[in-house]
């Protein structure tokens, strides 16, 4: 079981461009379903192999996708995730770095009642490992197993990912929630499908400094998971008032800190590695 | 992105939200002239900073004769402020802006900010004006009133009516506060703003409000759509290698250790700081190169760390997942080489092709300490400074 995409889950990719293309072909040599590819202006043309269509009505109409991921420049990217909403997809996964902020919050309330769950901005995606690959993660560090693993960024995500392939402890669903401000998907919203996925026994949670998506995990953890949680939270040395590379990682108001989100997790019963080195070998513990 | 008060004065009078009468002086004979020209029993001249709490530094003073202006003028620019959002070495002061004065009958705090938490506009007010906003809400929370505002349907009139009233203003007042309000709430909208801070906003004794400091931040990631806002930036602002490192396109924040660091990805970037401070050291740096680091991205992130005159060596952590570790492993080969780096180097390849990576730095003939875990990395990256030492 998965909890976002499988082996027939049909994925279209918005916004056909050098990485684009570059990602929809090695998500097509992982196995992944990907059905159509929609870039205005050149529908009815291929695009390595892949059927191009002019919108993403067009396109659900001729393939049946039920899922898209969005690679559109930051100007138009979240017009890219409402037309994702109003075509009926079920997930849209969007890749799309520099995304204003304010688009995003009018962006959310806009597919607030569409049905269509986001995840991302500024994410690698989802990969269900020898299933599904959406995004831009290295699929082949990955291998099927009990352990969900949710993160906001990218490099480190693979990081985990590796030390838990190396340690025996294959992947359920592996995805980045996306380092903005504004995201789809919260690491609560994953949690909770974690939580209520059979295949899933444990969760590697990796969080950051900026906001309190973190504090509101760790609540979850506490009043709703019955599986352990292990996290990790970079920037535990960001001086305040920086932003780290993310556009949500930032220390502001006094708000944000990695202190206070580790606290968080440890006084929910979380496993908290201190070492990004250790979370492999954390969660193995964990395990017993 | 941060701009000065002068600039944020200027689109405040743009969107109809009164401002007092100013200019902009460069040295004293032009704040001197200034001052005249605004007349009145007293100006203010302000030192144009990228930086609050001017006022106890020294850098906000009441003139009561233009000669006593330039004065000031004279005195604030080419000195260094302190303050304590600018940390002890400071900023230089290179303008003032002269400011007409006024009569004060009431002090208050308004601003506009995109809220993480409900992800909605927040309008934050307080009638507790011209103090620190974090010490009123820690001291008295009652004080600080907060109006969320829906991304989509904007700010309606009843909402900065409800809010005036809840600030203690009367029926007149209530109808300026509400003009005052949507002005400031057009230019957060439409310029694409991430904070408008109005500290006080005051109350003039004929009934007038006035902002009468402004401090406004803009989001970076929507500049590529206010091209008018983005020639805005002063460059003297930024900490030299910060904006060496945006000319590049890279992610990039200085710190004050003496191990440069040169990582794929902001979260591993983060976390290899994290590391470097556990194992008892201290970066330079945070560097995000990017997911595609090609030779002439190492390239320029050699060149920038190397720029930074603290740095006594160099970590190189790269998680190879599509990027392959031995193209990075020969972009680092190539750009050791033509850097001529003079600083131990360490660098830890994982992920994709690693050994095939490893094996290229082995055969280098240069001097590149390779670490295969990221313990490791730290540990000698650590080890190495240690010894230069």
């Amino acid at each position: 079981m998965s909890i976002l995409c499988d082996k027939s889950t049909k994925v279209l990719v918005q916004g056909m461009g050098r990485t684009g293309r570059f990602h929809a072909g090695l998500s097509i040599e992982y196995g992944t379903k990907i059905v159509g590819g929609v870039h205005p202006g050149k529908g009815g043309s291929e695009i390595e192999g892949v059927p191009i269509y002019n919108t993403v009505e067009q396109a659900v109409a001729a393939t049946g996708a039920d899922a898209s991921v969005i690679f559109v420049p930051p100007g138009g990217a979240a017009d890219a995730i409402l037309e994702a909403a109003h075509g009926g997809l079920r997930l849209a996964v969007c890749i799309t770095e520099g995304i204003p902020a304010a688009d995003m919050a009018r962006t959310k309330v806009q597919i607030a009642d569409s049905g269509m769950l986001l995840i991302g901005p500024n994410c690698p995606g989802v990969v269900t490992p020898e299933q599904c690959r959406i995004g831009i993660m290295p699929a082949a560090i990955t291998k099927p197993g009990p352990i969900g693993v949710v993160s906001r960024s990218g490099t480190l995500t693979y990081e985990a990912v590796d030390q838990l392939t190396r340690l025996g402890m294959g992947q359920s669903t592996c995805l980045g929630i996306g380092g903005d401000s504004v995201v789809g998907s919260t690491f609560v919203d994953v949690l909770a499908m974690f939580e209520a996925d059979p295949q899933t026994e444990a969760v590697v949670m990796i969080g950051e400094i900026g906001g309190s998506a973190e504090e509101k995990a760790a609540q979850f953890v506490k009043d709703k998971m019955s599986k352990p949680v292990v996290a990790f939270i970079a920037g535990q040395n960001a001086p305040p008032g920086k932003r780290m590379g993310h556009a949500g990682a930032i220390i502001s108001g006094g708000k944000g800190a990695a202190a206070d989100k580790i606290e968080a997790l440890q006084a929910a019963g979380v496993a908290v590695s201190h070492s990004p080195a250790d979370i492999g070998s954390t969660m193995k513990t964990v395990r017993g | 992105m941060n701009v000065h008060e002068y600039q944020a004065k200027a689109l405040f009078r743009e969107y109809g939200v009164a401002v007092p009468d100013g200019e902009l002086a460069t040295n004293a004979e032009e704040a001197r002239s200034a001052a005249q020209r605004l007349g009145g029993d007293v100006t203010v001249v302000k030192a144009q900073v990228h930086a609050g709490g001017r006022g106890k530094g020294g850098g906000i003073k009441l003139a009561h004769s233009p000669e006593e202006a330039g004065q000031h003028a004279e005195t604030m620019i080419g000195m260094t402020l302190v303050t304590k959002q600018t940390g002890a070495e400071g900023k230089k002061v290179r303008k003032v802006y002269v400011e007409g004065g006024c009569d004060i009958e009431r002090e208050l705090y308004l601003a506009i900010t995109l809220d993480r938490e409900s992800e909605r506009f927040a309008v934050i007010a307080s009638t507790e004006g011209g103090m620190d906003i974090e010490e009123v809400a820690e001291s008295t929370p009652e004080k600080i009133h907060n109006v969320l505002v829906d991304p989509v349907a904007g700010l309606s009139s009843w909402q900065g009516r409800a809010l005036g009233f809840r600030l203690d203003f009367d029926g007149d007042q209530v109808k300026r506060f509400d003009q005052f309000l949507g002005g400031l709430f057009r230019l957060f909208v439409e310029k694409d703003a991430s904070l408008i801070e109005i500290n006080p906003l005051v109350v003039t004794s004929e009934g007038n409000l006035l902002a009468l400091d402004g401090k406004l931040n803009f989001d970076d990631n929507a500049l590529f759509r206010h091209p008018e806002i983005a020639a805005l930036r002063d460059p003297e602002e930024e900490n030299f290698l910060e904006r060496t490192a945006a000319e590049m396109d890279f992610s990039y924040v200085s710190l004050d250790g003496n191990i440069g660091c040169m990582v794929n990805g902001a979260g591993l970037a983060m976390a290899t700081l994290d590391m470097i401070s556990q194992a008892g050291g201290s970066p330079a740096n945070f560097l995000d190169v990017g997911g595609d680091a090609d030779k002439t991205r190492i390239e320029n992130a050699f060149k920038l760390i190397l720029q930074d005159e603290d740095v006594q060596g160099i970590l190189v952590n790269i998680f190879g997942g599509i990027v392959r570790c031995d193209l990075i492993a020969e972009g680092v080969v190539a750009a050791t080489q033509s850097v001529g780096l003079s600083v131990p180097l360490v660098v830890r390849l994982q992920g994709t092709n690693a050994e095939e990576g490893r094996r290229i730095l082995a055969e280098s003939s240069l001097d590149i300490d390779s670490a295969e875990t990221l313990q490791d990395a730290a540990d000698r990256a650590v080890a190495v400074v240690g010894q230069g030492n």
